[in-house]
């Protein structure tokens, strides 16, 4: 493993090595764990770039080349670029920011991330802050107004700006006490937000051909979000497509189930017995739905939550950053802004996780709890 | 008290590669011209060398009488003259002295047809006695003096006689062949250590996979009337460690520092029984042991019976020689054993297996950054923590360490295979425990 000391053991006979237990490995790296998380993200970058245009791919490459070259000037050598992890960031962050941000804003945030968020803790493995979400939430706070700017997709019209995604529209009219029409979708025909022949299609046939077996029908609007026909940052619109690439990530077990499942039993759980109060319901009738096609849940329930270095080391620890990162998004929805709700509560979490961990230490064989002197 | 079993708490499941061996029949080893054979193959102190060079030896003569109870008597495999000392450095890093033995004169074992001797009407302190004088040890690999593991205090009791047939590190199948080939002489091993032990119940614990090898024991055990439970348990590595069998048997828990007899329960692997039944029924001395051969470097694998003190080269060169040239060549499992780089070290009573590995198959990675993933966490079976030790013992904060838990640490290796990182930590935890004990803070 280290120090594989190859010494030559008499004349003729090969060079052999020596090495400490255990004398073979795991068919893994923290290189193929990053490339496997890329690899999984690209399927929604693509559709990212295909519905919002050219200007998105620029965003994308342009997180990807700053998040890279300042990697590269802090840490000194291109070796740490190897790893993979700074592209990843890189991809990360692009796909997390409006498609027509000015470039400053992509440079400032992928700064951000690497310099600040990454480095000033030592790099890779050392940080205790998402950079791409420290990156994110960073540009958001300084530059709110082109970060709350969006792009029609083309499967919807023109090439148009469009105010608001559909979550914030939906949260303006709760605000301003437009909320009882019934709930968020309803709220979303209200106010004219389009809707495409696809959402109709393929609602209609759900309807027909599978929910009406199960005694279910899906009302139309829930179909543009979940493949990504709304406005909304490059890479989330599209939760069809994150969820594809998870079957990637599980598949090679480059993230765990514990902290999507537990981010979703208290996200979706919340959503649904408290979820409806603000739109005039009863408890228990939330839209769990529309809250976890809009905004960027399924991003970060998958793709930025599971970061390996910011949470938690045992499976129990897991469980809880991952119940109390759904929870606190939730919460931040319901009672703060919108799109950044589950970033947020992400990085809320991360400042946890040396507390959660210290909370769920491993039990010892023979019954004593891990302690620290 | 009913207990429940427990499923096996983290552990690893590497690509075990046993189908290369595991259907195949053991076969002798050609013996030896030359024998070297190392006065210490067992745990405690090396023996003390009772035959001088020059001596002629018979076929299981004694040669080394154990220092102490913890130590082990060593005999001679093969009839011979005593022609010399050596200095070797065995493969598990120890040092010791041992005899060189040209083969000469007549074999008084091999090719006769031996008497069995009737144990039954031996008494307790005969059996112990003679697993003593038989230099009988764990032959998976602890190298425990048996005689003293079976002869509790007075006050202690066992009540679960376990019989280790797990074997769970890859590519080992040699304990599989004994148990469907010789499984009345692993049963009738068992026995004599019942009689020993008077535990109130006895379980066979073998891996699901093992099927041959658990319909066999199954089919003689009903065959002969015996009152023994086979357990399959699900794949699952290390739960061959006798604290985590003895965990997932017999629900109850001890700590890496206690005794498994602590809490009532012997466990003791099956080529251990098979020793002891050579021992007591035919009063044969440690003088083989069954080896399996493998890795992709070497030509035909094989399970091989083979003499104590054979040169690992000529085992190599029995199964054909290389195909391509190792990257390393493991003594032992490829999860807890020993890189040897000279092939003349000898095969001792504690040689489970000899891997001639290539590159290809043990995805060598270069060191990086601790990501913090946790992995090695959910795969410490005994609840540790190792990123965080082996943090610990960078910074030499041994103390600390040791309060969380360096010494529960069983070396298994789960933590450095599943790295993703690379980083050895079982190299710097096992460096950690030697660092503790030469500061004294231990042992």
């Amino acid at each position: 493993m280290s120090n594989p000391e190859a010494q030559r053991s008499g004349s003729g006979r090969p060079m052999l090595a020596r090495t400490s237990a255990p004398q073979y490995h795991e068919r893994l790296s923290t290189r193929s764990l990053m490339w496997s998380v890329i690899a999984a993200l690209l399927p929604a970058a693509i559709w990212g770039v295909y519905v919002y245009g050219l200007r998105a791919l620029l965003v994308v490459l342009m997180a990807i080349i700053a998040s890279a070259v300042t990697e590269t000037l802090i840490s000194g050598s291109r070796e740490t670029l190897s790893d993979g992890s700074a592209i990843l960031t890189g991809l990360l962050l692009g796909m997390m920011l409006p498609p027509a941000v000015p470039w400053y804003v992509v440079i400032a945030a992928a700064v951000f991330a690497i310099g600040v968020a990454k480095w000033t803790f030592g790099g890779l493995g050392r940080n205790w802050i998402n950079p791409a979400l420290a990156g994110r939430v960073f540009v958001h706070f300084s530059w709110t107004g082109p970060m709350t700017r969006w792009t029609m997709p083309r499967t919807l019209g023109a090439d148009s700006i469009a105010g608001a995604t559909p979550l914030s529209i939906v949260q303006n009219a709760v605000h301003e006490g437009q909320a009882l029409l019934g709930g968020p979708v309803a709220i979303l025909s209200a106010s004219g937000f389009p809707r495409s022949t696809l959402d109709s299609a393929v609602t209609e046939w759900l309807n027909l051909n599978v929910l009406t077996h199960i005694g279910v029908h899906l009302p139309a609007g829930y179909v543009d979000p979940f493949v990504g026909n709304v406005p909304g940052a490059i890479g989330e619109g599209s939760a069809l497509l994150l969820l594809v690439g998870t079957l990637l990530l599980f598949s090679r077990r480059t993230i765990s189930w514990e902290i999507p499942t537990a981010y979703f039993a208290a996200f979706a759980g919340l959503a649904w017995v408290v979820g409806g109060l603000p739109y005039g319901g009863a408890a228990f009738s939330g839209d769990v739905l529309f809250q976890l096609v809009s905004g960027s849940v399924i991003m970060v329930m998958f793709y930025v939550a599971t970061d390996p270095v910011t949470s938690p080391l045992t499976a129990a620890g897991m469980l809880v950053f991952g119940a109390g990162a759904g929870a606190l998004t939730f919460v931040i929805r319901a009672y703060g802004g919108a799109a950044e709700g589950a970033a947020l509560a992400v990085l809320f979490m991360n400042a946890g996780t040396p507390l959660i961990n210290r909370l769920t230490r491993p039990r010892r064989l023979g019954g004593r709890r891990g302690r620290r002197a | 008290m009913i207990t429940l079993p427990r499923r096996p708490r983290g552990g690893v499941h590497p690509e075990n590669r046993k189908a290369v061996t595991r259907s195949l029949s053991i076969r002798n080893a050609a013996v030896p011209s030359r024998c070297v054979v190392p006065l210490l193959q067992h745990a405690g102190p090396a023996a003390v060398p009772a035959v001088r060079v020059g001596d002629r030896v018979r076929e299981g003569m004694l040669i080394g009488r154990a220092a102490d109870s913890a130590a082990a008597n060593v005999h001679a495999p093969v009839p011979g003259v005593v022609t010399g000392t050596a200095t070797l450095t065995l493969a598990d890093e120890r040092s010791c002295e041992a005899f060189v033995i040209d083969l000469e004169g007549e074999f008084d074992r091999l090719g006769k047809v031996a008497e069995p001797i009737d144990w039954q009407r031996k008494s307790v302190r005969e059996l112990l006695r003679g697993i003593r004088d038989n230099g009988v040890v764990g032959m998976s690999g602890s190298g425990n003096a048996v005689h003293r593991k079976l002869n509790l205090p007075r006050a202690a009791e066992i009540n679960h006689l376990i019989v280790n047939g797990i074997e769970n590190e890859p590519y080992l199948s040699a304990d599989n062949r004994l148990m469907i080939e010789m499984t009345d002489g692993v049963l009738e091993g068992t026995r004599i250590a019942e009689r020993i032990l008077r535990p109130q119940r006895v379980t066979i614990a073998l891996q699901k996979d093992s099927t041959q090898a658990i319909r066999k024991l199954r089919r003689r055990i009903r065959e002969r009337g015996l009152d023994y439970a086979v357990r399959a348990l699900p794949v699952n590595y290390p739960q061959g460690d006798e604290r985590l069998l003895a965990r997932a048997i017999s629900g109850r828990e001890v700590s890496a520092e206690r005794e498994t007899s602590e809490i009532g329960v012997m466990v003791s692997s099956v080529a251990t029984m098979y020793a002891v039944f050579e021992a007591i029924v035919y009063q044969k001395p440690v003088i083989e042991r069954i080896v399996t051969l493998s890795g992709a470097a070497l030509r035909s694998p094989a399970n091989i019976k083979v003499r104590i003190g054979t040169p690992i080269a000529e085992l190599i060169a029995e199964c054909g020689g290389f195909v391509e040239s190792p990257e390393k060549i493991v003594v032992g499992g490829p999860m807890m054993g020993h890189t040897i780089i000279d092939v003349s070290t000898p095969v001792t009573k504690l040689t489970t297996a000899v891997l001639a590995l290539t590159a290809a198959e043990i995805h060598h990675g270069a060191e990086t950054g601790c990501i913090r993933c946790g992995r090695c966490v959910r795969a410490c079976p005994v609840g540790l923590e190792p990123t965080t030790l082996y943090k610990m013992l960078e910074h030499t904060e041994l103390e600390q360490a040791q309060a969380a838990g360096l010494f529960d640490c069983i070396e298994c290796g789960c933590c450095g295979f599943i790295c993703p990182a690379h980083i050895p930590l079982v190299e710097g935890l096992k460096n950690g425990k030697l660092a503790v004990r030469q500061h004294g803070g231990r042992m």
